[in-house]
Formats: C-alpha cells, sequence, structure tokens
C-alpha cells in the first residue's frame, strides 16, 4: 500500500499554480458558499481546493468515500477536535516562538507539545474505534499507528507528560504588603472567602447577582509575574532545570504529514457543517453518480445552496425542485412568471455540478450529475451599456465567447439572455444561439421569457415556474416539466378578481 | 432571615406574568431601579401592561382599588395590583395574611415605623457611594461593600430592638414568627462578630494568596488566605520555616505596582464577591420586608377611606375550592363606593351550591355592580384582604376571568362578534376548572338566536368543566332557556324596577322576564299598527332585525 500523503488525493498530483476564483461564481452564487464554508477558517487556506473541480470520477469516488466516513457517528467530531487541538498547538508555539519572558515562553512551548501529543493519540484512538473504510482514512489510520510508536513521538509523550506532572504539583503562596512581595510554599492556609461566606451566611435570601470581576486568564506574564516564577523556580530548581533541557531539544516537533492532513480535511468539515445545519432545517444531501460520459443527468428536490443557506438562516422555508434529462435532451428552457424560482433554478444547476465535480455531497435526495470540462454562466449584467442596440451587443460578445471555448463537455447557464430587447429580437437571437447550443450537443439551462425558444428540438425540456391558481401573486418557486405557457398566470389572475369568461357571464344580467 | 408576612413558608409568590422587570425592581430594592424600570417599559410602550389580566382589571375597575390603596405611592400601588392579581387558592393561607392583616389594623404605627426602617436600610448602598459599577475592581467592590454592611448592620440592629420592644402587641402566626426570628438572628454575639470580621476585611496588614501555575507559567488560581498564627517554637526557631524570597516594585514603577494590583485583585475577587453578595442578601431582607409590609400599608390605606365613607368591611370566610359554598350579606362594589360621595346599596345573596348564577332584569337595576362586586370580593378575599361586605363566605375558585361586552369599535381586527369570540377564546386557553366567569352581556354584538345558542354553548362546557359562571344578560332566549331547564345548580336574579319606573339596585331571585323595553321600543319607532305583526315575527327579535325586515 502506497504510504498515505493526502486525504483529498489518492495519487500525488503536480503542484499546480495557484487558482483564481472561477469566472461563473458570482452568477452561480458560490462565492457567497465559499464565503462562509471559509470564514473562520482562514489559517487553513481552503479556497484553491474550492475552486477546483475534478474531471477525475476515481478521486470523486475518493472524496465521497472519506465524506462517508465523517458522516458516520464519532469521526466527525474526532477530527473536529483534532483541529481545535492543532489550532492551538499552533498558537502556543508562536507565544513560545514570540514571547519574552524565558519561563513564559518555556511555559508555552511544554504546552503546545502537551496539545500536540493528546491530539495525535486522540486522533489515532478514535481511527482505530471508528471503523474507517475509506481508502482515505485507512491510509492515515496505518500511517499515525505507525507515527504513534515511533521513538520520536513516543518520547516525547513521555518526557512532556512527567514535566506537566511535576509543575502542576507546585503550590506556591505570595505575600503582598504594599510594595513588597513574599514568594513561599503553599502550607495548607485555611481559605479566607470560605469564614467570610461563613460568617455571613444567615443573610443569605434568594438569588442575588454576581461581583465576581471577570478577570480572564492573559496571555503570558507580566514582569512581576516574571519575578514571582522566577522566585517558585529558585524554591523547585530540579524541575526547571529539566524543563529548559526539553525546550531546546524538542524544537520542530509537529509531523508534517500530520499538519497537511489538519488543513485538507477542514475542507471536508467545512462543507459538512454546511450540509449539517441545512439537513437540521429538512433539506435532503446526497452523494451525486457521476460521470464523464453520459449526460443523463438528474436529481430529485434539490436546491440553491447559497438561497438555502441564507433562508434556513432566516428561518424561512426552502422550496426543492426535480429536474431530469433523458435520452438525447441536453437544454432546460425555463419559462414562467417573475420571481418564481426561474433564476434559483438555473443557478442549482450550474451548482450542482461544479459541487459534484468537488466530489461533495449535493442538495437533494437523488443525483446523477456529468462531470463538466468546463462551466460557463452568461447572467444579465446592470452595469454595462446604456442603449438597447449596445447592450444587445455586449451580451452577444460575451455569449460569442462562451460558444468559442464551449465543448460537448461543457456545461452552460444563460439567465434572462436578450431580455432587454424586443421580443422580435430576443426570438431571432434566441433561437440563433440555442440552435448552436443544441449543435454543440453541451448540457445548460436557459431562462427566458420566449415561450418559443422551449419548443425548438427533441434536446430542450421545457420547465415552468409554477403559481398558485386562487392567488396569483402568491409564489410557489415549484418548476414542473410542462409545456411553456403563458396563460396560465393571465387566468388565474383573470379568475381572483371574477373576469373569466364563465364568471362574467354569470355575473352580468344577474 | 426570612420576612414571610405573607406566605408562612416563602416569599411573596407574584404570578408568573407578574414577574416583569418593575417587580424585579421593587424586590431588588435599590431606591433608582422602580422609576428606571418603568421609564423603560414606557420607553418600549409596556407601562402598565397587565398581560392576560388586562380584562380582568378593566371590568373589574381594579384600577380604581389600587389607588385607593396606593395613596399616590407608587410602591404601594404597584405591590397591591400584583397581590390582588396573584390570588392565594388555600384558605389556611388566606387565613394567615387576614390574621396579620388584623395585626396591621391593630398596630399601624407600628408597621408603619418598621416600614419607614426598611426604607431607610435600603438607602446604604446610595449612603455609601452606590453599587460598584460595572468594571469596578475587585478591592473597590470589597471597600464599598464593607461600607455598606456597617449600615445594614446598624439597622438591623435597630430593627430587633423594635421587635424587643413591640412584639408583645402582635398576634398573627406571620408577626409572631418575625419577632421571633430577629431576635434569634440578630443576637448582639452575632452583631459584634459581624463587625470584627467587616474590621478585618480591610487588610490592614497585607494579603496571602495561594497560587499555582497555569499556561505559560503564569500564576493562576489566586485564593486568598488567613495566616496560620505562627506557633511559639516556629518564632522561637525561624529557621525551622521553609524558605521565601522576596521583591520590592521600586517607587516609580507605575506598571508594576498596577501588575501587583492586578494579582491582589485575583485573590481578593472572590472574597469582595461573597462580601458584596452579602450586602446583597442583606438588602434583599429588607427590600422584602418593604415590599411585603407595602401591601399591608395599602390594606391599611384602603380600610381608612372606606371607614370615611361609613362602608362596612369584614375579614371573609375563605372555603374550600369546588364547594360551591357562596354567601354575603351587604356587598357593595367596593370601586363604585370610592367613587361615589354617598353610600353605595348592598346586596344579599345565598348561592350556595349554585354553579350558574344569572343576572336579569333592569338596566342599570344594579345587575353590574352586583356582578363587580362579587369579582371584587371574591378576588380580595383571595389575597387576603377584607372584603366590601358585612359578612361574606365563598369557597376559593383557581381563578376569577370576565368576559364583558365591549363598547368601542374593534373594526380593525374584524368585526365585533369576532373580537368577542376570540376573547372567550382567550380565556378558554387559559381558565381551569374551579374558577369563576364573570360575563356581562357576553355576545350580545349579534342577533339574540345567534348570541343565545354561543352563549349556552359556552355556559354548558363551562359548568361542564365546574366553573362558575355569573351570567348577566339581557338575552331573553337565553336565560329563559337555562331556567326552563329546572337545574338545581342554578340561580336566577332579577334587577328590580318598581311600578313606578324607579330602581332600587336591589337583586331578588326570580325568573327572566322577557325584555320589557323591546316592545315598548319598537312600538315607538313602528308606529302602534305594527304590533299585530311583531307579535308573529316574536319577541325574541331585536328591534333593528324587525324594522329591516318590514322595510323589504
Amino acid at each position: 500500500m502506497a504510504r498515505f500523503q493526502s486525504i483529498l488525493f489518492e495519487r500525488e498530483v503536480g503542484a499546480d499554480t495557484r487558482p483564481d476564483e472561477p469566472a461563473y461564481f458570482a452568477d452561480l452564487n458560490l462565492d457567497q458558499v465559499v464565503a462562509a464554508l471559509t470564514a473562520g477558517r482562514e489559517q487553513y487556506d481552503l479556497e484553491p481546493f474550492f475552486y477546483s473541480p475534478l474531471r477525475d470520477v476515481a478521486t470523486v469516488c475518493y472524496r465521497h468515500e472519506v465524506l462517508r466516513d465523517l458522516e458516520r457517528p464519532g469521526l466527525l467530531e474526532a477530527v473536529r477536535a483534532f483541529a481545535g487541538a492543532m489550532a492551538k498547538v499552533r498558537q502556543h508555539l508562536t507565544a513560545a516562538e514570540e514571547g519574552y519572558y524565558p519561563l513564559a515562553k518555556q511555559g508555552w512551548f511544554l504546552k503546545g507539545a502537551g496539545i500536540y501529543c493528546d491530539a495525535v493519540e486522540s486522533l489515532a484512538g478514535a481511527l482505530a474505534a471508528a471503523g474507517v473504510s475509506s481508502r482515505g482514512f485507512q491510509g492515515l489510520r496505518a500511517y499515525l499507528a505507525e507515527y504513534a510508536a515511533s521513538d520520536r513521538f513516543a518520547g516525547l509523550a513521555a518526557e512532556t507528560k512527567a514535566l506537566e506532572r511535576a509543575l502542576a504539583a507546585i503550590r506556591y503562596t505570595v505575600r503582598i504588603q504594599g510594595a513588597k512581595v513574599t514568594v513561599g510554599t503553599y502550607e495548607g492556609e485555611p481559605d479566607y472567602g470560605t469564614e467570610v461566606e461563613a460568617t455571613f451566611a444567615r443573610f443569605r435570601q434568594g438569588a442575588v447577582r454576581s461581583y465576581l470581576v471577570r478577570l480572564p486568564e492573559r496571555g503570558g506574564m507580566d514582569h512581576v509575574e516574571a519575578q514571582i516564577a522566577e522566585r517558585v523556580a529558585r524554591l523547585h530548581p530540579d524541575v526547571f532545570r529539566a524543563l529548559a533541557g526539553f525546550c531546546a531539544r524538542r524544537r520542530g516537533f509537529v509531523d508534517a504529514t500530520i499538519a497537511r492532513f489538519d488543513r485538507e480535511v477542514q475542507f471536508y468539515v467545512a462543507y459538512l457543517e454546511l450540509v449539517d445545519r441545512l439537513r437540521a432545517a429538512g433539506l435532503p444531501f446526497c452523494y451525486p453518480r457521476v460521470s464523464v460520459r453520459s449526460k443523463e443527468v438528474a436529481a430529485e428536490e434539490t436546491f440553491d445552496l447559497a438561497l438555502a443557506s441564507k433562508l434556513v438562516s432566516e428561518g424561512r422555508e426552502v422550496v426543492t425542485n426535480d429536474f431530469r434529462l433523458g435520452g438525447r435532451e441536453r437544454i432546460f428552457v425555463v419559462t414562467g412568471p417573475n420571481n418564481g424560482g426561474k433564476t434559483t433554478f438555473a443557478r442549482t444547476f450550474g451548482q450542482l455540478h461544479h459541487l459534484a465535480g468537488l466530489g461533495l455531497l449535493v442538495p437533494g435526495t437523488r443525483a446523477r450529475l456529468f462531470l463538466a470540462d468546463r462551466i460557463f454562466t452568461h447572467f444579465e449584467r446592470e452595469e454595462s451599456v446604456e442603449t438597447l442596440r449596445g447592450k444587445l451587443e455586449d451580451e452577444l460578445v460575451r455569449v460569442h465567447a462562451i460558444l468559442e471555448q464551449a465543448s460537448a463537455d461543457s456545461v452552460i447557464v444563460m439567465n434572462e439572455s436578450f431580455s432587454s430587447t424586443t421580443l422580435q429580437d430576443a426570438l431571432f437571437v434566441g433561437s440563433e444561439v440555442m440552435r448552436r447550443l443544441l449543435d454543440l450537443g453541451c448540457l445548460g439551462v436557459y431562462v427566458t421569457f420566449v415561450d418559443e425558444l422551449a419548443s425548438l428540438s427533441e434536446a430542450t425540456v421545457s420547465m415552468v415556474a409554477q403559481i398558485v391558481p386562487e392567488n396569483p401573486a402568491e409564489r410557489t418557486f415549484k418548476l414542473l416539466r410542462q409545456p411553456a405557457d403563458g396563460l396560465a398566470y393571465a387566468w388565474a389572475i383573470a379568475d381572483k378578481y371574477g373576469l373569466t369568461y364563465e364568471r362574467l357571464v354569470e355575473r352580468i344580467g344577474a | 432571615m426570612k420576612v414571610f408576612l405573607l406566605h408562612r413558608d416563602r416569599d411573596f409568590d407574584v404570578k408568573p406574568e407578574l414577574r416583569d422587570p418593575i417587580f424585579e425592581a421593587m424586590v431588588n430594592g435599590s431606591p433608582f431601579a422602580l422609576a428606571s424600570a418603568r421609564r423603560n417599559l414606557e420607553r418600549e410602550g409596556k407601562a402598565g401592561s397587565l398581560g392576560s389580566d388586562e380584562d380582568l382589571a378593566r371590568d373589574l375597575e381594579l384600577e380604581t382599588v389600587w389607588s385607593a390603596m396606593a395613596a399616590g405611592d407608587e410602591f404601594l400601588y404597584e405591590t397591591a395590583k400584583r397581590a390582588l392579581l396573584s390570588s392565594l387558592h388555600d384558605p389556611e393561607a388566606i387565613r394567615y395574611r387576614q390574621h396579620a392583616l388584623a395585626d396591621c389594623l391593630g398596630n399601624a404605627t407600628v408597621v408603619r415605623e418598621i416600614y419607614e426602617l426598611a426604607l431607610d436600610a435600603l438607602e446604604s448602598q446610595r449612603k455609601a457611594g452606590g453599587t460598584p459599577w460595572a468594571g469596578a475592581r475587585p478591592d473597590m467592590i470589597l471597600h464599598r461593600s464593607v461600607q455598606v454592611l456597617r449600615l445594614q448592620v446598624d439597622a438591623l440592629r435597630r430593627l430587633r430592638r423594635i421587635a424587643d420592644e413591640q412584639a408583645a402587641g402582635f398576634r398573627s402566626d406571620a408577626f409572631r414568627r418575625f419577632f421571633a426570628m430577629l431576635r434569634e438572628e440578630l443576637a448582639d454575639g452575632y452583631l459584634a462578630e459581624v463587625g470584627q470580621q467587616l474590621n478585618e476585611l480591610e487588610f490592614r496588614r497585607g494579603v496571602l494568596l495561594s497560587a499555582e501555575f497555569g499556561s505559560g507559567l503564569a500564576g493562576r488560581g489566586y485564593v486568598v488566605r488567613k495566616p496560620r498564627k505562627r506557633r511559639w517554637s516556629e518564632r522561637l526557631s525561624p529557621g525551622r520555616r521553609s524558605p521565601s524570597y522576596s521583591f520590592t516594585i521600586p517607587p516609580r514603577d507605575e506598571n508594576g505596582f498596577r501588575a501587583l494590583e492586578e494579582i491582589r485583585g485575583r485573590g481578593i475577587n472572590v472574597v469582595a464577591n461573597a462580601v458584596a453578595q452579602s450586602a446583597d442578601h442583606v438588602q434583599s431582607f429588607f427590600a422584602m420586608l418593604r415590599l411585603e409590609l407595602a401591601f399591608y400599608l395599602g390594606c391599611l390605606n384602603l380600610h381608612e377611606l372606606l371607614a370615611e365613607k361609613g362602608e362596612p368591611t369584614c375579614f371573609p370566610t375563605p372555603l374550600p375550592a369546588g364547594g360551591l359554598a357562596l354567601g354575603a350579606k351587604g356587598i357593595y362594589d367596593v370601586s363604585l363606593a370610592l367613587h361615589l360621595g354617598h353610600r353605595v346599596v348592598g346586596n344579599d345573596l345565598d348561592a350556595d351550591g349554585k354553579a350558574l348564577v344569572m343576572i336579569t332584569g333592569a338596566n342599570q337595576g344594579g345587575k353590574s355592580t352586583l356582578l363587580r362586586g362579587l369579582g371584587l370580593a371574591q378576588l380580595m378575599m383571595q389575597a387576603g384582604m377584607f372584603v366590601g361586605a358585612r359578612s361574606f363566605r365563598a369557597a376559593v375558585c383557581n381563578g376569577v376571568f370576565t368576559h364583558y361586552k365591549r363598547e368601542e369599535d374593534v373594526t380593525m381586527t374584524g368585526g365585533k362578534l369576532d373580537e368577542e369570540l376570540r376573547r372567550m377564546s382567550e380565556i378558554a386557553d387559559r381558565i381551569t376548572p374551579r374558577s369563576l366567569l364573570l360575563c356581562n352581556e357576553s355576545f350580545a354584538s349579534t342577533n339574540e338566536r345567534e348570541g343565545s345558542e354561543i352563549a349556552r354553548q359556552v355556559v354548558r362546557a363551562m359548568l361542564e368543566k365546574q366553573i362558575r359562571v355569573f351570567f348577566v344578560t339581557h338575552m331573553y332566549e337565553l336565560a329563559h332557556g337555562f331556567h326552563a331547564q329546572g337545574l338545581e345548580s342554578a340561580l336566577f336574579l332579577r334587577a328590580e324596577r318598581r311600578p313606578d319606573g324607579r330602581r332600587t339596585f336591589k337583586l331578588l331571585e326570580g325568573e327572566p322576564l322577557p325584555t320589557s323595553y323591546g316592545p315598548d321600543s319598537f312600538r315607538r319607532i313602528f308606529g302602534a299598527g305594527a304590533d299585530a305583526g311583531a307579535a308573529s315575527v316574536g319577541r325574541r327579535s331585536r328591534p333593528g332585525r324587525l324594522r329591516h325586515r318590514s322595510s323589504g
């Protein structure tokens, strides 16, 4: 078995250049998702991982296995605890590096070593107990078992423990009389606070507020404490001699592979945190079946990750949708009333394909997705040009650029393109662009107000955003596969005001 | 040390809805807390909000009673309000308070003196420079608290002197226990010990702390220790003591002194907290004393007012819940009596075993005042107070609920009937068996047939649920319907109108009569000729509806 290197890749990939944020991120609101995922995790520098979808089914599977292990009870908590401990180790080593008072620096270093040893042992123990089945965690388990048994580690752990015990056993007294400070050994003098409480005990009524002043432990000592510590050291010379030797010999004790795991596993932890939060609100996630060949993509009860995250935090309901492309179907054409969920549907389609490429779970109860070579989006730009003609031209320039770069293996999401032009123009341009997309054979979503685009070819599938017939002002945010029909909304709103044919016949002449 | 003047075994127990910021402030005892709590509530627009008791207070005009008890004192007002709305449910608990109140009526001067003493003691914190502000250092807190305790201990000493001198004049369990407790807990020896402790807390000879190593080898877990008195042998041979090392902060090292002060603070923190909390406990004791006496002071004020008007009061006889006992002689509406310059008419009532009391009869015949008088007497009895009657005995109830017709237009939130139904539904959410429901013209906002049917359903359900219902109504169909059933447990009262039209305000037992003014009004509006038609439509309907029909 190959020696374990990374929880993200089974085989080492060549050191790539650092990826930029993909161009489609803002249109699909994936920038918001990644911002939320990486918030508070700046130290791990996770963005490059989230920017890099894979076209490799094997690596996607490697990651799915890791995630499935993390979803079992216990392991994720163990990994989280490990991460928390490693963050503390780094803090302590920084303090030991940058501190001023020698005794304080030694104290921080010892503490960092103690946390590190506990963290490694806990993680090794948790992995041994958890019965992991992913190649990633099995590799890590073997690696950790070997490391934990090594002289390098076992010696560090034993020495750390002995010193911690010796220091914890020291109790001393500080007598303060004006400017004079006397440091001595504690010899069981009684607690004065207890005596005071006893005297006043009979006045006790109900609960009263606390007057304890919050005096947070400060990160380090000042020169008075340093002088006190130095005198305590004089009271216990052997212990402090051993401490100084330990700090000199044990520099750089953190293992490189373990440090790398600590960073990379956050890619999963961050995402599972989001998944958990949304699952708690009743939203489903699933492992998609992925392929680099079949373009029969589908998802059930799926949703826009960015929108859902926002709605759930506001305590609002999230509407899920289904989609399916079978046989030679390639492009969804989405029509329906404004604010009916069309754009959300388009984003969802794009997001799912990106997330699938990252090897992550995707929103929905079931999903089958394509590992695209590229993802392109074309959303209407607010800012661009002033005249209608200028705007149309600008859009056409961008669409042209996309069609130039796209291949049959790309995913293209077009949203409300050409809506700022006349119906005739929109119909013409839309049909032309659609024909090219169909010729290309790529997967895509095309949001439009032009119903005719929905029935251009057998490769297009019409999805219509639904309304509530009794109250057309209300939105369901549901999209159903049905013929595009702009009349449904008009009929419903007429009915509400009693202006449909039947109602008018009934009312007139009563 | 517990006050326990309102309950045998606990502090003034106020129902949860009334434990609002104002009450917190009253229990807190700070002279400013009440005003600032009220200001905050006013800012939020919640001042004076009674929550679910809003209707009860309005319908029984409790405001009048509270104001009379307050005599212009906001604190007495807030206390009276909470006491009247936090009913006792055990006859024995009611008697405990009645006896204490009787003591107060007999020793008004002493009770007012203790109240003043409590007020003075509550000033201790202000006199010592106020409560320590947020962010104060532990030694500041300690210093303040020692000063406060010195003043408080002085007040306790004076309180005990009153106990020594006046206890003999009190008979009730409540006051006898209270005085005995003071003499036991505040013995001279103990007060001397407290004074000694307060002296030591100034730490004139420095402070000894113990500590251990925390993160980065900084000290932590500082605890103030009481230095051991050195034994003779140790004093004689200092060499046997364990070694110690000293250093001195140079005079100009300000950071050094600040650091030292912080270490000292970490140790003193716990001690300062213990002392400050002790001061708070003593403050709580005086605050509770003041609060509980405020109730009795309110009762004294109300008693004086009623006595001036020559209105009788009596201590009622509380009887076990569920027994349906109820009897009164000369019962009157205390809030009406407070409003009027002259004496009001009292009623006699014998409603033992009656679950339903239906009151009908002439307008302004005293129906509403009887209903209110009964409700007030019930509430006052269950607050341990005297009531407005020559005699009164009643089963305690779980709660008093009122459902009165509302005059104002409420079309904003739907029609009047909607509003009535919603209120009744809210009552249904809260009411429990053995409660008392007072209905005044309920469901009169729709036509009589609908109103009666709704009311009938409601009343039947309430009776089924062992809820006692007093129902004032004009709806003949409703009252007659129940009368026709011949229920053993129903009592029908009627407001009297003499043949000459004068009202006596006396209510007597009597079956409901068809609405007396309906036909009159009808004739007036439609003229005599419409009479025959009216008879065939039926006398149960209301005039407005008939007019509509005859015009169609």
